[in-house]
């Protein structure tokens, strides 16, 4: 409705005098009433363009992800459930002998070292990648590290570390003006996440279509996947 | 200038408030948008052509969200809930279409 000076250059004509009377504000019911449910469609449009941006839907994706993606998490459930298997085995084999005192010491043991690492309060080495972002644009926000965490944990990733926070269980990610702040630790671009566990699984995960590399490039940042024989995640948590 | 204003007013308030789209309201509100859209630009065409009545205005409106919204959920029930959706929005589409011609035909005498 852009009423003034379109006017057409010859006469006036009814239709544009009707637009241009109209465009006058005055309290009438008719011009309440209609400014009334043009407020309720604003806000009503408001609240969808909110609700539809930046998901990324399950029911949009193509038939080929929603393999990918189905298989990764069949993949997952019969990890989980060999992992169930063994451990009734351990729990059978510890309840079966009595003597088997020593037995039990070096499980404890092996127990120490593995929740040590998985609570960050033990350095671990072993194979795994080293994932760079580059993030020229300060674009990757704290919902961006989180699907990375979530991606490499579910491609078995065993220790986590960001540039030099060591990422557990209850590590939180926040956005923040001067960037995103990992445990009381502000990151500044590019960052370096090393991850230990299957390299090719890992790297497999971060590059499935529409997956973390996919995200990090439509936000304007580079990711690249390096994959090493011995990476070292030192970065300590304390306890 | 009180509907532009109302819908200025309108989504300001949608930005500043954010808030969550209740789940039942989901499927039924790009369409009642939609819906909304036709009637006003109904209204607008009416208004050109010196027509234009407030009180039909406001039915139609509420009237066209109302009966979009029931269709959806007519849809929904019998299982063809994406079909009849992308028929509405394409017949409403139409009509959007048709009537933005008859505006720019009346002001343009093109």
């Amino acid at each position: 409705m852009t009423g003034e000076s379109t006017t057409p250059p010859t006469t006036t004509s009814i239709e544009w005098r009707r637009v241009r009377s109209t465009l006058k504000p005055r309290a009438t019911l008719a011009q309440i009433s209609v400014g009334l449910l043009c407020a309720v469609l604003g806000f009503a449009v408001a609240l969808q363009f909110r609700s539809t941006r930046g998901e990324v839907a399950l029911d949009t994706a193509s038939t080929t992800d929603l393999v990918g993606i189905l298989d990764d998490l069949g993949q997952r459930s019969d990890q989980l459930s060999a992992e169930a298997q063994r451990l009734e085995q351990q729990r059978a084999a510890l309840a079966g002998g009595a003597g088997q005192r020593a037995a039990a010491l070096s499980q404890a043991r092996q127990r120490l070292q593995t929740l040590g690492i998985l609570a960050g309060t033990l350095p671990a080495q072993g194979p795994g990648i080293v994932l760079t972002v580059d993030d020229p644009g300060q674009q990757v926000d704290a919902a961006a590290f989180l699907g990375i965490v979530a991606e490499l944990r579910d491609a078995g990733a065993e220790a986590i570390q960001i540039d030099d926070v060591r990422v557990v269980a209850d590590t939180s990610f926040v956005d923040a003006s001067a960037g995103v702040v990992v445990d009381g630790t502000t990151l500044s671009p590019p960052y370096e996440i090393t991850a230990i566990g299957d390299p090719t699984t890992m790297a497999s995960a971060l590059a499935i279509p529409g997956g973390v590399l996919e995200s990090l490039a439509r936000v304007g940042a580079d990711g690249s996947v390096a994959q090493r024989s011995s990476v070292t995640v030192d970065a300590l948590k304390p306890p | 200038m009180i509907a532009v204003l109302g819908l200025a007013i309108g989504i300001a308030f949608g930005l500043l408030l954010q808030p969550e789209v209740p789940l039942w309201l989901q499927p039924y509100l790009p369409i009642a948008i939609v819906a909304a859209l036709d009637a006003i630009f109904g209204g607008f065409r009416a208004l050109i052509e010196g027509v234009f009545d407030d009180r039909v205005f406001v039915i139609s409106f509420i009237g066209n969200v109302l009966v979009a919204a029931l269709i959806v959920f007519l849809g929904d029930q019998l299982g063809v809930g994406a079909q009849l959706t992308t028929g509405v929005v394409v017949v409403l589409s139409i009509r959007i279409f048709a009537n933005a011609a008859a505006i720019r035909r009346r002001l343009f005498h093109g």
